[in-house]
């Protein structure tokens, strides 16, 4: 099967590789897919919770080449966007951005899943945040 | 020392014709082109006498005789022949089919276009090892089996099965015994008689010979063996297989076998040695590598690795200028893990992580640290990369986790 460049690219050079503090309440945290399929990616986002705009994002992949690529570039995109902007990029925008074949297309489908399980994560860490500001975040498993 | 790049480490799926083999092919493409089948002048008795003498090199290679030496487009053919042939003309004394679960597709699929037709088949399980349970063979045959198909080395895990008790079994009962002879003919000592074999299915361009030729070997004595045809026409192959024989790639396959013959014994030993160098290069430096399949019961150049944590496709491209393939969904076009591995036992999750190794009568000492260089260096830098990884390392028991699975799951 013949890669984009693109592809070929964020493979050799991955973009935010690493992992945040997820006890962080600023960091939301999401993790999709299941080894028995093969694709599991975790994302995570630190949000300012003032101007909810994405500072930082990491990814970690287990999973093929356009796996790997479609969560690299989530974790460029998301960063400078706001919370809502974020929630708005749609899989078939990496589809594009990547020429990812048919086969590969639920490789994408798993990134938009990604960054949408990391800013529910955030939001809920929100949501007790401002319930109970004295006890810290609870950690994602 | 350079190694010459791409390296060829796929020897299972396919090899390249020795310069040997071409070399006694070219004759028979513009010189003596004759249709062996034209009896009636000197191109077509050239191009017969060049077919009955790669008769005679198929046959001592396996123990058999020239007249038990069918030649077909393949071993997939040889297959579907041997099965369908076997199932139609001995439909009278029964319907019952016997294999087992690792088979390759060519007999897993016929046998399920059999059931089709009404056949009964037995799909034997293997054991974590990746073989078959005598007493389970045993205890599958009823008076209605008329054909037991087990292969004699698998191509995904190079395990080897217990053939000649197979055979001793197959004879006791009177039931007839194929055996898909396509990884282990030319590699390990194939003998139809000490292994109680009735009809085998034979691959050229797995030994070094050209594709698009087989051969399938039908014994004729004790018992004798016949066949339905699956292919009507003008009766070639004794009406065996009709069609004008292939006779540069019949050439080509009868030199690929004296090749085999001549050299088998030494190349073993040579490709164990390479083989073994592979898989303690690779595992003495990694850990979570698990080997799948029976290391005792295995074919001298194969080896089959799970690198934990690590997906395949992504180490196949890590590697990108190394040919090797894997058990991986994604390397698939059907998207599914390895149906040989999940036979075994192997988790779906480590099925996906397996990286398969074929050695071969090209491959070199040089070739084998580069690759286990590459490898290593590769399942490390995926590992840095791997959300499982970090997982595991933290202590979490990742078999414990509840998933959640992509809304547009597989």
């Amino acid at each position: 099967m013949a890669y984009s460049d693109k592809v070929v690219d964020h493979y050799k050079n991955p973009r935010n590789v690493g992992s945040l503090d997820k006890n962080d309440k600023n960091v939301g945290t999401g993790l999709v897919g299941a080894p028995e399929c093969g694709d599991v990616m975790k994302l995570q986002m630190k949000v300012n919770p003032d101007t909810r705009v994405i500072e930082e994002a990491r990814f970690k992949t287990f999973g093929c080449g356009s796996a790997i690529a479609s969560s690299s570039l989530a974790t460029e995109w998301v960063k400078g966007k706001t919370v809502e902007e974020a929630l708005a990029i749609k899989n078939t925008d990496i589809v594009r951005e990547l020429s990812l074949p048919p086969v590969k297309i639920h490789c994408s489908v798993l990134a938009e899943d990604a960054i949408k399980a990391a800013l529910t994560d955030w939001k809920k860490k929100q949501g007790d945040a401002q319930a109970k500001p004295a006890e810290s975040a609870t950690a994602h498993s | 020392m350079a190694v010459k790049l791409p390296i060829y480490m796929d020897n299972h799926a396919t090899t390249p014709v020795d310069p040997r083999v071409v070399e006694a092919m070219m004759p028979f493409f513009n010189e003596k082109f004759g249709n062996a089948a034209s009896r009636n002048h000197e191109f077509g008795w050239q191009a017969e006498e060049a077919v009955e003498n790669a008769r005679g090199q198929i046959a001592r290679l396996i123990n058999a005789t020239p007249k038990e030496i069918v030649f077909t487009s393949g071993a997939t053919e040889s297959t579907n022949l041997a099965i369908k042939g076997a199932a139609e003309m001995y439909r009278e004394k029964g319907n019952h089919i016997i294999t087992q679960v690792t088979e390759h597709k060519a007999t897993l699929d016929t046998c399920k276009r059999l059931e089709k037709y009404g056949y009964e088949v037995t799909y034997l399980p293997v054991a974590k090892d990746g073989r078959i349970n005598l007493g389970d063979l045993r205890r599958a045959i009823t008076p209605k089996t008329i054909l037991i198909s087990i292969m004699y080395a698998n191509n995904e895990i190079g395990v080897v099965q217990p053939i000649a008790e197979i055979g001793k079994i197959a004879k006791e009962k009177g039931v007839f015994f194929h055996c898909d002879g396509v990884q282990a003919i030319g590699k390990i000592p194939v003998d139809v008689q000490r292994d109680g074999i009735d009809i085998m299915s034979i691959s050229g361009h797995k030994i070094y010979g050209p594709k698009g030729v087989g051969a399938i070997y039908v014994r004729r004595k004790n018992p004798r063996v016949q066949l339905s045809a699956i292919i009507d026409g003008g009766g070639h192959e004794r009406g065996m297989r009709s069609g004008t024989l292939n006779v540069p790639g019949i050439v080509g396959l009868g030199k690929a076998c004296e090749l085999c013959q001549n050299e088998m014994a030494e190349e073993a030993k040579r490709l164990s040695g390479l083989r073994d160098k592979l898989k303690d290069s690779i595992m003495s430096r990694l850990d979570e590598t698990y080997i799948n399949g029976s290391m005792e019961h295995r074919l001298p150049h194969n080896i089959n690795i799970s690198f934990a944590f690590v997906e395949g496709e992504s180490l196949l491209m890590g590697i990108n200028d190394v040919a090797v393939s894997s058990g991986s969904a994604c390397t698939s076009a059907t998207l599914e893990p390895s149906y040989v591995l999940k036979a075994l036992g192997v988790g779906e999750d480590l099925a996906h992580t397996s990286i398969r190794f074929g050695l071969g009568r090209f491959n070199t000492p040089e070739e084998v640290d580069y690759v286990a260089d590459r490898v290593v260096e590769t399942v490390n830098r995926l590992r840095e990369l791997s959300p499982l990884y970090e997982m595991a390392k933290e202590g979490m028991d990742l078999s414990k986790m509840k998933w959640v699975a992509a809304s547009d799951s597989h």
